[in-house]
């Protein structure tokens, strides 16, 4: 249903790949595109605007507009900024001088409060802790019993006063019961409010005043819209949070309030929700929601991956031999390792966009045994031979094929193959080569 | 019996008290927005924020915009007030011509009409079933059953039992974990026995990518079809006004599972707008039905396109509001 914001901008860059350079009209086009996925993916408008200003600068500045890749540059940007909005470090949890460590869980109804407090007692007793619960939420029917029933569920106790007494008072009592325990964490489970009933905030003020929380955590449902940033910001300023908890995060929800809630209230993220189970809690790590909000998390990883593998000075080197025609099987050679280096063809294939599927539409088999026998009859020539094939003739092909295991018809078609590409490369060489030894493209593969 | 469950075509009360909340924020926009001298690119730029900014989405809101543009151009109209009127005839418009079709609700004397009531986590499946066992009670004094088909999260059974206590409807369970089927299958059977007119099937919350729980949403189905065929009469989908652009998602996976007739909005107590309501019945065109307008259990009620749009911009619209 959603085509992916790589795609897309992949079709931008397209239209504009023969002209080879970008102009600020193309860094528009390619910036509503931008725009429209974070709308899509529920970031607030007025943080996409701020966004979009940002990266756009950015994108005009020479590192995009002289690069040979200006696409994958302004994906680059585009990922490595809302990296930056997402808050770049993990910020973990408050634990206190004394026990027991008081964290309040609140939020609107139906965002997972009462689970995501199993979730974290669950969490925290991988780190060796007792955490008691409190079920503070006496609105809701049976609310109190679903606490028990996790609590029996995790095996960890849990502190209640039926639906009688005031949420203030059961928080008190609760965190008096975890001092002389000796649990090292309370969690306090609130009942589900809107952030514009000012009763019920007051309630969560009261709460807070009576036990003098460590952690007020908010917990805020991944799948939801522009209204994200409004309850954050009302919570943040009437209670004051010193942390979120995104949940429902294992679904299809590109999660952008949490980019809108971090941007406007400065609240880190600190966990997110990831499945039913009472373990599905995890770290947040703002690299992975960013490829997450913008749908294309695998063309960052390509890119990462050829960076990683293709070193710049050794790219221009080769484009310098290319440009006149000294590319040699030796090159050839070092060319296939670093390829194969990245991990599977099909894989790396499916990860580009578009090509992928283009590949699949024209039957094209990229044949990972075809390129370990290439690989092979290489290195069973001399490297004289390798630098210089002209020299390969009867008996040096028996040689070779013998040596590789191969058939000397194989050879004979690399070698025939391989000149073939020679002539290919001149000619580029003299009309020049756009983009080739930019960074993450495959300089001088034959497909 | 054809039966009508709510008045349509009236301005009805609770609906419009419900979105005199939700306006809060947005009205003042639109009233100034609406005020301004003339219609320009900032006026555009300004409106877009304001159709995006409740939920309405980049393409609904693109095409609303496009449309008002076009509309603008012909009729040659320079002041703002004026494009109002045609912006809010747009969205009306947009809401009942994507309408597909709104099944009639048919009644039978010894079937019971059964709901089978569907969402993600934490939309408001519950309260929103107590509130419609209510109705049906309480304005057509019909008798209802609800079967606790929600046998995985934790205390959800206890949840729906206190509520058809309060309401005093017979609630169908069997233990936690117990196979949703098989309380549906026993539900039907005491909706039979006991010559109910109404049976809500409550489910559990899944998010509709995890497929093996979509199943299961199958399975309830088809158990309920074994004794009346063309049951389910009614899938509801419960969906919370404060979703973002995963409403449509989830309604098309809702909708390809189980074929969703229907559709509730909760929470539209709230400062939520419920936008994605264009974007499903665009998409969809499944008629919304319902909207949950606060935790009490009478506060439900039902959909009017009028009412919603008007409860979303123009609360001081001026004139005749259509009746």
């Amino acid at each position: 249903m959603f085509e992916s914001l790589s795609d897309r901008l992949q079709g931008v860059f397209q239209r504009i790949g023969n002209r080879g350079r970008l102009t600020e009209k193309d860094i528009d086009e390619a910036m509503r595109e931008v725009r429209r996925a974070l709308i899509e993916a529920d970031v607030n408008l007025s943080v996409v605007k701020e966004f979009i200003a940002a990266v756009k600068e950015r994108s005009l500045g020479a590192e995009v507009l002289k690069s040979l890749s200006p696409g994958q540059q302004v994906i680059k940007i585009v990922n490595e900024e809302l990296v930056v909005l997402l808050g770049s470090e993990q910020v973990p949890l408050t634990r206190a001088n004394q026990s027991p460590t008081i964290i309040m869980l609140v939020g609107l109804q139906g965002a997972g409060k009462t689970t995501h407090a199993a979730k974290l007692a669950v969490h925290l007793r991988k780190g060796g802790q007792t955490p008691l619960l409190v079920a503070a939420d006496i609105y809701r029917p049976a609310a109190v019993n679903q606490l028990h029933a996790l609590g029996k569920q995790i095996g960890l106790p849990v502190y209640d006063e039926g639906t009688t007494t005031t949420p203030p008072e059961i928080a008190e009592h609760g965190v008096r019961v975890a001092r002389d325990k000796g649990n090292a964490t309370v969690i306090i489970d609130t009942a589900g409010r809107l952030q514009i009933n000012q009763e019920l905030m007051q309630e969560l003020v009261q709460i807070k005043e009576r036990v003098k929380p460590h952690e007020i955590l908010l917990v805020a449902d991944a799948m939801t819209g522009q209204e994200a940033v409004n309850v954050a910001r009302e919570f943040n300023e009437q209670v004051g949070l010193t942390g979120v908890i995104m949940t429902k995060m294992d679904g299809d929800a590109r999660g952008g309030a949490a980019l809108s809630i971090r941007r406007v209230t400065g609240v880190p993220i600190k966990f997110i929700g990831t499945g039913e189970k009472i373990d599905a809690l995890e770290a947040y790590y703002p690299d992975r929601l960013a490829s997450r909000i913008l749908g294309m998390g695998d063309v960052l990883s390509l890119i990462e991956k050829a960076q990683s593998q293709f070193d710049e000075n050794e790219a221009k080197a080769l484009e310098k031999k290319v440009m006149t025609g000294k590319f040699d099987l030796e090159d050839f050679l070092s060319q296939l390792q670093q390829v194969r280096q990245m991990g599977p063809l099909n894989q790396l294939m499916d990860m580009i966009p578009g090509l992928g599927a283009a590949a699949r539409k024209q039957d094209v088999q990229v044949n990972e045994d075809d390129l370990k026998q290439i690989e092979a009859i290489i290195r069973a020539m001399t490297p004289e031979e390798r630098r210089n094939p002209q020299l390969v003739k009867g008996s040096r092909r028996k040689r070779i094929a013998k040596g590789s295991g191969r058939e000397i018809h194989e050879v004979n078609s690399l070698l025939s193959q391989f000149r073939q590409m020679q002539k290919m490369m001149s000619a580029f060489g003299k009309g020049g080569l756009p983009g080739l030894g930019g960074k993450g493209r495959f300089p001088g593969l034959p497909f | 019996m054809i039966m009508r469950f709510f008045r349509r075509g009236q301005r009805d009360e609770k609906l419009e008290q419900s979105l005199q909340k939700t306006r809060r924020g947005v009205f003042k926009q639109v009233i100034e927005l609406f005020q301004r001298s003339e219609i320009d690119d900032e006026f555009f730029d300004d409106l877009e924020a304001l159709l995006i900014g409740a939920d309405i989405g980049a393409e609904t809101t693109d095409q609303l915009i496009d449309e008002l543009r076009a509309q603008i151009r012909a009729q040659g109209l320079r002041e703002p007030a004026a494009a109002q009127e045609l912006l809010r005839a747009d969205m009306i418009n947009l809401l009942k011509k994507a309408v597909r079709y709104r099944r009639v609700k048919i009644l039978q004397r010894g079937v019971p009409y059964v709901i089978l009531v569907v969402g993600v986590n934490g939309v408001g499946k519950t309260t929103t079933i107590a509130k419609l066992a209510r109705y049906h009670q309480q304005q057509f004094n019909r008798e209802v059953i609800i079967a606790a088909a929600d046998t995985f999260r934790a205390a959800a059974i206890d949840q729906i039992q206190m509520w058809g206590e309060r309401i005093n409807v017979p609630v169908i369970a069997h233990q936690p974990g117990a196979d949703p089927g098989a309380v549906a299958f026993d539900a039907m059977q005491a909706a039979h026995k006991r010559n109910a007119d109404v049976l809500i099937i409550d489910t559990a919350g899944r998010l509709h990518t995890k497929d093996n729980l979509m199943q299961e949403l199958g399975k309830i189905r088809r158990v309920v079809q074994k004794t009346v065929p063309d049951a389910p009469q009614e899938v509801l989908l419960v969906i919370d006004a404060n979703t973002g652009q995963n409403g449509l998602a989830q309604a098309a996976a809702f909708a390809k599972m189980v074929e969703i007739s229907d559709v509730a909005l909760t929470k539209l107590d709230g400062t939520s707008k419920g936008g994605i309501a264009f974007s499903i019945v665009k998409a969809l065109g499944v008629p919304i039905s319902y909207i949950g307008t606060g935790e009490k259990m009478d506060d439900l009620t039902a959909f009017n396109e009028e009412s919603f749009v008007d409860g979303l911009f123009f609360e001081e619209y001026e004139g005749e509001i259509p009746i």
